[in-house]
């Protein structure tokens, strides 16, 4: 089976959906329609970019143009991962911690992937990195983003509680123990939810492509499990990372609590 | 050899200030609000950064683990924080009969809930969880703030031999005259980060 070429007409009638949706959450006064057209817009010239991008990457596939790429993806995820928390670590640390702890945890599971379990050759193909990356690193900085947005935001609420714990002598791991479970928790729901609905509520995205690109789907349903376990195993270690660097810098040398670490939320009108 | 040495201790809005306490000696803070007495005790308990020099028996608080020296010299925030469920986890070692009896409590208060105990019920464990562990300087922050008459007394009384019978020294913070008076030896008056009276 081939797959169904889209044509512009295909694209713009989703396009429309989207414009209606917008109409409608002007009446409602939901205040989403701006956010909603541009986050479409933002998605439709990304991925227009990156498809040129990996147009010219497959053709010449060169170890070092897949490094830019894959160095390019990092700090964007990195940035990212500091966008989203409201109480993000001040100075270098609130990107630092977050792409020091994704390129730990994806780039070691997306190379171990690609030289040992799927081979190809070369282990550094684009066509099976830049996806295996980019569905790690995807993956990987939502928990982390989770995680971190948790650690800090909870250590800026649970002041009393944690200074408490230190007055009556916990060292600082002590005394974070509670917070560090919970944050790592907080970091492992989305990819453990997608876990328990796959294949009986949702069908993953990989295995949806493939099968509408005509694979056999025992065929897709193999490439899927990979990758659930991967982007579990990445997910996992890159949050355990970011909250293990995100308690040794929420405390210094002599177990205190540096709150002025933590840069406060801009303020909203 | 004084039990706490303090030698031009400073942090943001505080200082430089030294004093001394002796073993067993007892000293009452006062001062207006925002005269920097939390931030003073904060200091003492190194839960904020601070220059200067802080000793125990002589012995540099930098030489110390930052724990064994909260465990040394330990603080009692004016507002008690609770993090487990049931009262007794937050002991690491059970308190005397005897301990809990001078405050006014039976045995079973181990097994209560924190979210069903009043604010001075708090403030009481609060201070019962401090001291259980017997530390040589207490760092008391209104510790009386939320209790009774009957209350206050029984606190004071219990703080008087603990410090007596230890040779533990005492810094307490209180805004009642007639407090400051009958448990404290010696007085500091804090006014912006300073010391203006001091006996």
């Amino acid at each position: 089976m081939q797959a169904i070429t889209l044509t512009p007409f295909d694209l713009s009638l989703a396009a429309l959906l989207i414009l209606l949706l917008a109409a409608l959450s002007h009446p409602l006064r939901l205040g989403l329609e701006r956010r909603l057209l541009l986050s479409a817009l933002r998605t439709a010239i990304q991925l227009v970019l990156i498809g040129f991008v990996l147009e010219a990457l497959f053709h010449y596939a060169a170890l070092g143009l897949v490094a830019l790429l894959a160095l390019f993806m990092l700090l964007v995820a990195g940035r990212e991962v500091r966008a989203r928390q409201k109480r993000p670590f001040t100075g270098g640390w609130g990107f630092g911690i977050g792409v020091t702890s994704m390129f730990l945890s994806s780039f070691s599971v997306a190379i171990l992937t690609l030289t040992v379990i799927i081979g190809p050759s070369p282990w550094y193909l684009p066509q099976y990195a830049i996806p295996l990356l980019g569905m790690l690193l995807g993956n990987t900085m939502n928990g982390i983003s989770l995680a971190l947005d948790h650690l800090t935001g909870e250590a800026f609420k649970q002041r009393a509680t944690l200074e408490a714990r230190l007055a009556l002598g916990q060292s600082a791991v002590e005394a974070a123990s509670d917070l560090r479970r919970e944050s790592m928790r907080i970091g492992l729901v989305p990819i453990l939810n997608a876990m328990a609905a796959a294949g009986v509520v949702s069908l993953p995205g990989m295995m949806t492509g493939q099968i509408l690109a005509g694979a056999p789907p025992l065929e897709a349903v193999k490439y899927q499990i990979l990758i659930m376990f991967l982007i579990t195993a990445g997910t996992g270690f890159g949050t355990m990372a970011a909250v293990w660097l995100g308690v040794r810098r929420l405390f210094d040398e002599r177990d205190r609590l540096r709150l002025d670490r933590l840069r406060a939320p801009a303020a909203r009108p | 050899m004084p039990l706490l040495t303090v030698r031009d201790l400073t942090s943001l809005h505080l200082g430089p200030l030294s004093f001394e306490l002796a073993a067993g000696e007892r000293l009452a803070l006062s001062g207006p609000s925002g005269a920097g007495k939390s931030l003073l005790l904060r200091a003492l308990a190194d839960l904020d950064p601070h220059g200067g020099e802080l000793a125990l028996a002589g012995v540099d608080a930098l030489r110390m683990r930052a724990a064994e020296w909260r465990r040394q010299v330990a603080y009692l925030p004016a507002e008690s924080a609770w993090w487990h469920d049931l009262v007794g986890a937050h002991f690491c070692q059970l308190p005397k009969p005897a301990e809990l009896e001078a405050l006014g409590f039976d045995p079973g208060v181990l097994q209560w809930q924190v979210a069903r105990c009043s604010t001075g019920e708090r403030q009481r464990l609060a201070l019962l969880r401090l001291i259980t562990p017997g530390p040589r300087v207490l760092l008391l922050d209104e510790p009386t703030a939320a209790l009774d008459p009957e209350n206050v007394t029984r606190v004071e009384r219990l703080l008087l031999d603990y410090c007596q019978q230890r040779e533990a020294g005492l810094i307490w913070v209180s805004h009642d005259p007639a407090q400051i008076a009958r448990i404290g030896e010696r007085h500091l008056r804090l006014q912006g980060g300073q010391i203006v009276t001091g006996t």
